[in-house]
């Protein structure tokens, strides 16, 4: 499958984020149209797309918009979420840096849509220059009149603000995000309600991932047609891959949806020379890993969960046979262990327990009975807290155990750092770039 | 020591920007942290003050968030990705000789108050592995030498350019930014680097493109 360059198709002229770089390739038309055509006609046009959410659960993002209640009199918000977190994610981050304008262009259509005359970008604080840029992009939109009061004499008025968190992956989840935005801890809430009907202060709220709300402009100037042409009848459009781990040329890949991992792989000049690959995660930490024999996969949201992981956020990591299973897992437990926001007792308990029975492995001193105990504690947490995060702590290590059970009988008596020598799985281990 | 007038007009400002007040307490965090380096007492009174809460509610915000310092942070305040994308590609390896060098672990600060250390979780650059941050401002493709060299040039007041980004300047310069004023430095570094270009250039070489999209 070929690579088709969207929202990447430009990020290799000097001005890309710049305001002229983006309107020198039919930037902010797509608004325009929108206006003209009416936002009922936009939320159609969005659900015929088939356009899912980028942001790892791959909710329809029509079908999100056209629950936000209209004619309610109260204000209504449009949240981006800007939080990129998951390990292993970093497409939203490069596409803000490069495009910020189609995401501030799609902004705009989607706040027409949902009736909403204020919205909201929570971007993640670490990433000042990423700040930088989208926050130039949004005074460049303003001084070109396509912010603020009244734009382009439609009588729509739209205010967005830039707002940096602070450090903290649950931020990334939608409700969280909006406690977090209204000045509090960022801790998740029961739902229903949902956002849609009561979000932000609230009130009808639409939270939107970055690279959903980028695909706006060009759906709008191309059409369902056009849009269609690329992916399944599932799993529509196109995607920014980022290829990370042991490969040659880790970077962003934008393709269709359907490319295989093996294809991706390829074009990332394959796992590194003299290397094989030994498992992979096709979305982040939170989706289950999967091993070599599944490469040809494709990357759609039906195919990949018909051979056991998620697409999540559509951002593989590929590792080699350097790599310790235990010590990865290990890992990312500390990981869910340190960003449980503590608020339901399985996922704060049972992240800590996770990571401390872990670590005995790591260390070559788990027992086999510890690897029941993990297995229980993995089904204590999973759907039984208010938000993703349980579930994802609770992923990684059944998925593990299932292809490497030996290596976790082997960390019974054996560090992990013995069985396999860390330097080896470093990239400066020898001339591996 | 209480906080400048300025801070205090800023924090204002900020709170203009939200249709609600409270919405406003993180990034006045972050203001308070441009002033001081941290979040301080009279900082979390000020947020109090100028939000109508209390100082216990204001706390426990501060203290929800890995970005609001309970002390002084460095001068530079830097961060090794640990997570298991980069830890395993050589963040590891990475901490373990910055540590040992500065001889100061996860959250102390060295004597001299120039470099305070942090373990990082993953900061959205699992192509650039193994990824830094100083002030967080990206430092891409990392080595054990590379990080100490950075560190080094830092401690002593030389300059370091982030790989992605601007010369790096000071943490309390850094947090105003994030409170969302602007500093001028949006032109500073590349648009996107060769990682950010791997596909785009792939797509070239082999004369791939999506219908109706010229590159």
């Amino acid at each position: 499958m070929t690579l088709t360059p969207v929202l990447s198709a430009h990020w290799d002229e000097a001005d890309s984020y710049k305001i002229g770089g983006y309107m020198r390739h039919g930037g902010y038309t797509a608004f325009k149209k929108a206006f003209a055509t009416g936002p009922d006609e936009i939320i159609s046009l969005v659900k015929d797309s088939g356009l899912r959410g980028r942001g790892g659960a791959g909710f329809p993002t029509g079908l999100k918009w056209s629950f936000v209640p209209q004619g309610d009199g109260k204000p209504h918000y449009l949240v981006v979420n800007a939080d990129e977190s998951e390990p292993g994610a970093c497409k939203d981050t490069p596409l803000m840096m490069a495009n910020p304008h189609s995401l501030i262009e799609g902004i705009i259509i989607a706040a027409y849509a949902i009736r909403a005359n204020h919205a909201f970008i929570y971007i993640r604080g670490e990433i000042p220059h990423v700040f930088r840029r989208v926050n130039n992009a949004i005074r460049e939109a303003y001084a070109a009149g396509y912010l603020g009061k009244n734009i382009m004499g439609s009588g729509f008025d739209l205010e967005v603000v830039l707002h940096a968190g602070a450090g903290a992956y649950i931020c990334g989840e939608e409700t969280a995000l909006l406690d977090s935005l209204e000045g509090r801890r960022g801790q998740p809430r029961l739902k229903p309600p949902f956002p849609a009907v009561s979000g932000l202060y609230a009130s009808p709220s639409c939270v939107n991932n970055v690279e959903t709300i980028a695909n706006i402009p060009y759906l709008v100037n191309n059409g369902v047609d056009w849009f269609r042409s690329f992916g399944t009848e599932k799993s529509p459009g196109f995607k920014l891959f980022s290829v990370s781990g042991h490969v040659n040329r880790p970077g962003i890949y934008e393709a269709p949806l359907g490319i295989t991992m093996r294809e991706l792989l390829e074009h990332a000049g394959g796992v590194r020379d003299g290397h094989k690959v030994k498992f992979w995660l096709p979305g982040g930490s939170s989706v289950p890993m999967l091993t070599p024999d599944l490469l040809d996969t494709p990357l759609t949201y039906e195919d990949i969960a018909d051979a056991g992981s998620m697409l999540g956020t559509g951002t593989p990591m590929i590792f080699d046979e350097t790599t310790s299973v235990v010590r990865a897992v290990t890992g990312w437990l500390a990981f869910y262990k340190h960003e449980s926001c503590g608020k339901c007792t399985p996922c704060r308990e049972g992240t800590w327990w996770l990571s401390d029975v872990l670590h005995r492995f790591e260390d070559g001193h788990g027992t086999e009975s510890d690897l029941d105990k993990l297995i229980d504690i993995c089904s204590q947490i999973a759907g039984r807290s208010f938000c993703a995060l349980g579930d994802a702590a609770a992923t990684p290590f059944p998925a593990a155990l299932k292809y490497f059970r030996d290596e976790f009988v082997q960390a019974t008596n054996t560090p992990a750092n013995e069985t396999f020598d860390p330097v080896a799985a470093t990239v400066f281990a020898g001339a591996t770039r | 020591m209480s906080l400048s007038e300025s801070t205090r007009v800023q924090a204002r400002e900020i709170i203009s920007r939200y249709p609600h007040a409270r919405s406003a307490l993180l990034p006045m965090l972050h203001l308070v942290q441009a002033e001081e380096g941290y979040v301080s007492a009279d900082g979390i009174s000020l947020c109090a003050d100028e939000l109508s809460l209390t100082t216990a509610e204001v706390a426990a915000v501060a203290t929800f968030y890995t970005m609001y310092h309970r002390k002084p942070a460095g001068e530079y305040h830097v961060g090794v990705c640990i997570n298991p994308g980069c830890g395993i590609l050589g963040g590891d390896a990475i901490w373990e000789k910055l540590s040992s060098r500065l001889g100061i672990g996860h959250d102390e600060v060295t004597p001299d108050g120039k470099i305070s250390l942090e373990r990082i979780e993953c900061q959205a650059a699992c192509t650039h592995a193994p990824v830094m941050t100083a002030n967080w401002e990206f430092l891409d493709n990392m080595t054990p030498e590379s990080a100490i060299d950075v560190v080094e040039k830092l401690a002593s007041g030389k300059e370091v350019q982030s790989t992605r980004g601007p010369k790096i300047r000071t943490f309390k310069e850094n947090e105003l930014t994030l409170a969302g004023y602007d500093d001028g430095l949006v032109d500073e570094g590349v648009q996107a680097d060769a990682q950010m270009l791997a596909g785009l250039n792939r797509a070239k070489e082999l004369g791939q493109s999506a219908p109706g999209i010229k590159i």
